[in-house]
């Protein structure tokens, strides 16, 4: 089973390709306010993940999520559930 | 933070994209409006090729003679929801013409079509339900999820495969999920695979909904939209659509052949909550939807123009849309230089909407040129030649390449 800190990874990964200050990025950085992410390529990249993981993220977790450690807490979360 | 801190980076970004001496184009002040091709923007006469005015209606005699008829005989305002005193006979009467012209059980009539959304989607799916949306959906859809609570699931962009993987992921919930498309995109002006997704949901059920917006009155033999002319109109629970664009006026409305729609009335916060249409608007979109159906030349010619403008930009080396229709994108560059270039076009006598991420796509802006079954040859051909002693602007300048995918021209 996937842990937390694997989809932690994972998304580190993805942001890797999208933030241009590699060093920025960190469990508790705001993916708008300090990555500078637009809402469209926060989507985009929750749509990535969940093919990673075969699994459906609605677009309402995204309300209570600002940090990427948030985001991975909410995807763990639904790979939990759906276990 | 205080309540109004969060607008400095707005205001910061602002000044950052806009020059002293440009004017903006969000918002863009039209100080006089000749025709629905005509206008002047400051000093400048301008052909109107950003209006979603795709049939010309706005000036239409019968339209116009409609809606003074009602002004006169019911005043300027209903001052009421529909709930309450705002329901005229004549919203009856439209309401009974859209399910007749799309054949269906009944419709609704909302006071604008980003309403019609909301009040559709936003009180049909909840909390416990799943909305699977395109991609590119307009923010009214990404809306009505939000206010209905509901479960909002994207698939990529016109991309039907990717739609049943994400559906089959559901597993049995597939069968209760509310699909949403719409027949022409509004940036890009490409229509979604309907058929292919039509395909998926009789396959593994789901309802869907197509949002008509930018196709009543441009794609179909009857002017129906996207899903008529897909020969699909049987797989689609539930068409959506607005009356400010080929129906010229304001508002919005929904049409099923479910039942519950009906219920709906009662249900939906967006219908109750808000005053009705007013009479000469109502009374102007039922004229437009008789000349609608009346003169199908209307659809050939905005086609034709669509066609003459597409060729011609594409001719030019310009980056379009991947599919003919009367939205056709332009791709630019920075946003720093879709500013420029729109305030360029103004100076040339054409006005566009300018497009910016995240609203376009591919962190570039682009200018949207809409076309209108009332622009002549001549206004279509002062577009082109405008764009034309405006390609040094553009990245790439004269050498930009032509990166034309051939779309399916269809006025079908």
């Amino acid at each position: 089973m996937t842990s937390q800190e694997q989809v932690l990874q994972r998304l580190f990964v993805h942001l890797g390709r999208l933030v241009r200050d590699k060093a920025a990025i960190h469990p508790d950085v705001d993916l708008v306010q300090e990555l500078g992410l637009d809402s469209i390529e926060v989507m985009n990249m929750l749509m990535e993940i969940e093919d990673e993981f075969d699994i459906s993220v609605p677009l309402n977790v995204l309300a209570e999520v600002r940090t990427p450690a948030q985001l991975a807490q909410a995807i763990f979360g639904l790979l939990e559930a759906g276990e | 933070m205080t309540l109004f801190d969060k607008f400095s980076k707005l205001a910061q970004d602002r000044a950052s994209l806009i020059q002293d001496k440009q004017k903006s184009p969000f918002g863009t002040r039209i100080d006089q409006i000749y025709s629905p091709t005509e206008g002047r923007v400051g000093e400048r006469r301008v052909v109107l090729a950003g209006t979603n005015n795709y049939l010309g209606l706005t000036f239409d005699p019968d339209c116009i003679a409609a809606a003074r008829h009602a002004l006169e005989e019911e005043g300027t305002g209903t001052t009421g929801s529909r709930m309450a005193n705002g329901t005229y006979g004549s919203h009856w009467a439209l309401e009974a013409e859209l399910a007749e012209f799309f054949g269906r059980r009944s419709a609704m009539v909302f006071s604008t079509g980003y309403l019609a959304n909301l009040g559709t989607i936003g009180t049909l799916a909840g909390p416990e339900d799943i909305v699977l949306l395109d991609a590119d959906c307009h923010a009214s859809i990404y809306d009505a999820c939000r206010m209905g609570g509901s479960q909002g699931i994207r698939f990529r962009h016109n991309d039907a495969a990717d739609m049943e993987k994400r559906l089959r992921r559901l597993g049995d919930r597939a069968r209760d999920t509310l699909i949403v498309v719409e027949g022409i995109y509004s940036m890009l002006g490409d229509q979604a695979p309907l058929a292919d997704i039509a395909d998926v949901k009789r396959r593994l059920g789901g309802f869907l909904m197509v949002d008509e917006a930018h196709s009543v009155g441009v794609l179909g033999e009857h002017g129906r939209g996207l899903a008529e002319a897909a020969g699909v109109e049987a797989d689609v629970d539930m068409i959506v659509g607005t009356f400010s664009k080929s129906l010229g006026a304001i508002g919005g409305f929904a049409v099923s052949q479910h039942p519950e729609l009906d219920l709906l009335r009662y249900a939906s916060r967006p219908y109750i909550f808000t005053a009705s249409s007013s009479p000469s608007s109502i009374a102007s979109v039922r004229a437009a939807l008789k000349v609608m159906q009346a003169r199908p030349e209307l659809r050939q010619r905005l086609w034709d123009n669509a066609g003459r403008l597409y060729s011609g930009l594409a001719a030019l080396g310009y980056s379009l849309g991947p599919q003919l229709g009367p939205v056709v994108a332009v791709t630019l560059g920075s946003p720093q230089e879709g500013v420029a270039f729109w305030n360029a076009l103004i100076e040339n006598g054409v006005y566009v909407n300018l497009v910016l991420p995240p609203a376009s796509p591919g962190g570039q802006a682009l200018v949207r040129v809409s076309v209108s079954a009332a622009h002549s040859f001549e206004q279509i051909d002062r577009i082109i030649e405008a764009f034309d002693r405006l390609r040094p602007l553009v990245a790439g300048g004269e050498q930009a390449p032509a990166q034309l995918v051939e779309g399916e021209a269809s006025a079908g």
